[in-house]
C-alpha cells in the first residue's frame, strides 16, 4: 500500500508494560503520544506513517507532470485540486509522525538519502492523459481500500489523519473514473490509450497491497499493535473483486488471461504481479525512482532560502514589534 | 535542523456555531503565516469560518500519569447526571 513492507521493531521493553499496554490495544484504546508505549511500536509507526506521508507527497510527480497539459481549463482545475489535497494527505501525516518525536526536517532527509521509502506504484511513469483516469480509479480505489481501516488504528494521531484523508479520497477516484468513461467514449485512439493505462497500471496496482502475507513477516506484530488491520492478499483480493465489474463497465479488458470468477470463493482469481519487479522497485530501481527522488532533492534545495527568509522575516517582525510596545 | 518552522496546532469554527474545534497541526514560520497555511490545509472544502492558531510549544497539557488523579474523581457523582432522579411519567416532560 503507500505503506508496504513496513518491517516493524522487536521491542524490548518492560514484559509488564508490554502486557498492560497490549490490553489497552486489545480493549480498543487510542494510544496518544504522551501516553507509554513500547520502543518497536514508536519506531516501527514512524516508519510507516513516514512513507505513508512520503508516498503521498511523491505520489504529486506522476499527476502534477500533467496539470499544465490537462485537456481543458476544467480538468486543469479538478487535476490542480486532486494534486494539492495530495499535499494536504501528507502534511496530516508528517504532522502524526512527528507527534512521536521526529521533525519534518530528518523525516524529509531520510527520504532523499533513501533511509525511508516511498509507495512502488510513483516509481512508475505517466505516458498519457488517460493515466490520470487510470491513477484515480485504480491508484486511488486501492488506497482507499487500505486507507478506511486505518481510521481505526490504534494510535490516535494517525487514525484522525486517516479521518480527514478518507473524506477527500473519494473525490479523488470518481474524478479518475470520470476521465475514463469520458476516454472510453471518445474517439478510437482514445478508447485505445485508456486501455494502455490500464494495461501498465493494472500490475503495479495489485503490487501496492504488498507482497503475499504469507511471506510478509512483519505483519502479525503490526497486526497485534492494530497498526495494521486487514491482510495484504485479502485487501488484493478485495480490490480486484470491485475493480474488475468497473472495467467491464468500461468496456474495458483487464490485462489478465487467468482472470477468472470462483464461484466456491466468491471472488475472482487472478495473477499475481512480478514480485521480483516489485521488490526491484521498492530498492530504488522502478523506471522513475531516480527522477522522483532528484525532483524531491531540487524542491529541498530551492526551497531552502524561502524557509529561512520567512524565518529572518518573522525574527525582524517580532523585533519591530517590540520596539514599538 | 534547529531553523525548522516551529508547529502550531490549528482551530476550525464550523458554519454551524459550534465553538473551535482542533484540527490538527502545521509548521509555519509566525502566527500570520500559519493562518494562511491553515487556510490551504485544513479548509480546502468549506470546513471552516473562523481559524485559531496556537503555538504548539504554548500548550500546557495534563499528563497521562494524572490520569486517574483528574478524572476518576467524577466517578462516584453520577447523580450529576439527570438521569440519576427517577421521576414519574406522570409529571411530564422535566
Amino acid at each position: 500500500m503507500y505503506a508496504q513492507m513496513i518491517k516493524s521493531e522487536a521491542t524490548q521493553d518492560d514484559p509488564v508494560k508490554l502486557a498492560v499496554f497490549q490490553k489497552r490495544i486489545d480493549a480498543g484504546d487510542k494510544i496518544e503520544p504522551k501516553d507509554w508505549m513500547p520502543e518497536g511500536y514508536r519506531k516501527t509507526l514512524i516508519r510507516q506513517i513516514g512513507q505513508h506521508a512520503h508516498s503521498e507527497i511523491v505520489g504529486q510527480l506522476p499527476e502534477g507532470n500533467w496539470i499544465t497539459r490537462a485537456p481543458s481549463l476544467e480538468r486543469k482545475a479538478i487535476l490542480l485540486a486532486k494534486v494539492q489535497d495530495e499535499a494536504g494527505h501528507g502534511l496530516y501525516l508528517y504532522c502524526a509522525a512527528e507527534t512521536l518525536g521526529v521533525s519534518r526536517d530528518e523525516l524529509t532527509e531520510m527520504l532523499l538519502d533513501g533511509r525511508m521509502k516511498y509507495s512502488s506504484i510513483f516509481a512508475y511513469p505517466t505516458l498519457t492523459w488517460a493515466d490520470m483516469g487510470a491513477v484515480g480509479w485504480l491508484v486511488d480505489g486501492a488506497a482507499i481500500l487500505n486507507q478506511v481501516p486505518l481510521q481505526r488504528t490504534s494510535f490516535g494521531p494517525y487514525a484522525r489523519a486517516m479521518v480527514r484523508i478518507c473524506k477527500e479520497e473519494s473525490f479523488h477516484q470518481r474524478q479518475g473514473f470520470d476521465i475514463m468513461m469520458k476516454m472510453v467514449n471518445g474517439t478510437a485512439a482514445q478508447k485505445r490509450m485508456a486501455q494502455d493505462a490500464l494495461d501498465r497500471l493494472w500490475y503495479p496496482s495489485l503490487m501496492m497491497f504488498g507482497p503475499s502475507d504469507a511471506e510478509s513477516v512483519h505483519s502479525e506484530q503490526s497486526m497485534a499493535w492494530k497498526i495494521k488491520i486487514n491482510g495484504n492478499d485479502e485487501l488484493r483480493q478485495k480490490f480486484v473483486d470491485q475493480t474488475v465489474p468497473q472495467a467491464e463497465y468500461l468496456g474495458l479488458t483487464i490485462p489478465d488471461e487467468h482472470l477468472k470468477w470462483n464461484e466456491d470463493k466468491g471472488g475472482y482469481d487472478f495473477s499475481q504481479p512480478d514480485w521480483s519487479e516489485f521488490f526491484d522497485v521498492l530498492k530504488g530501481n522502478g523506471p522513475c525512482s531516480t527522477e522522483r527522488i532528484e525532483a524531491r532533492q531540487k524542491a529541498w534545495d530551492n526551497g531552502a532560502w524561502v524557509r529561512e527568509a520567512r524565518m529572518a522575516h518573522a525574527a525582524k517582525k517580532r523585533a519591530a514589534k517590540l520596539a514599538a510596545e | 535542523m534547529s531553523n525548522e518552522w516551529p508547529l502550531y496546532e490549528v482551530f476550525i469554527r464550523g458554519q454551524h456555531g459550534l465553538s473551535h474545534r482542533h484540527v490538527g497541526s502545521l509548521h509555519a514560520s509566525d502566527a500570520e503565516h500559519a493562518i494562511q497555511n491553515a487556510r490551504d490545509v485544513y479548509t480546502r472544502r468549506k470546513e471552516g469560518v473562523s481559524i485559531w492558531v496556537v503555538p504548539a510549544a504554548q500548550i500546557t497539557a495534563s499528563s497521562p500519569e494524572d490520569k486517574g488523579a483528574l478524572f476518576d474523581p467524577a466517578d462516584d457523582k453520577v447523580y450529576r447526571h439527570p438521569t440519576f432522579f427517577d421521576i414519574p411519567d406522570d409529571v411530564g416532560a422535566m
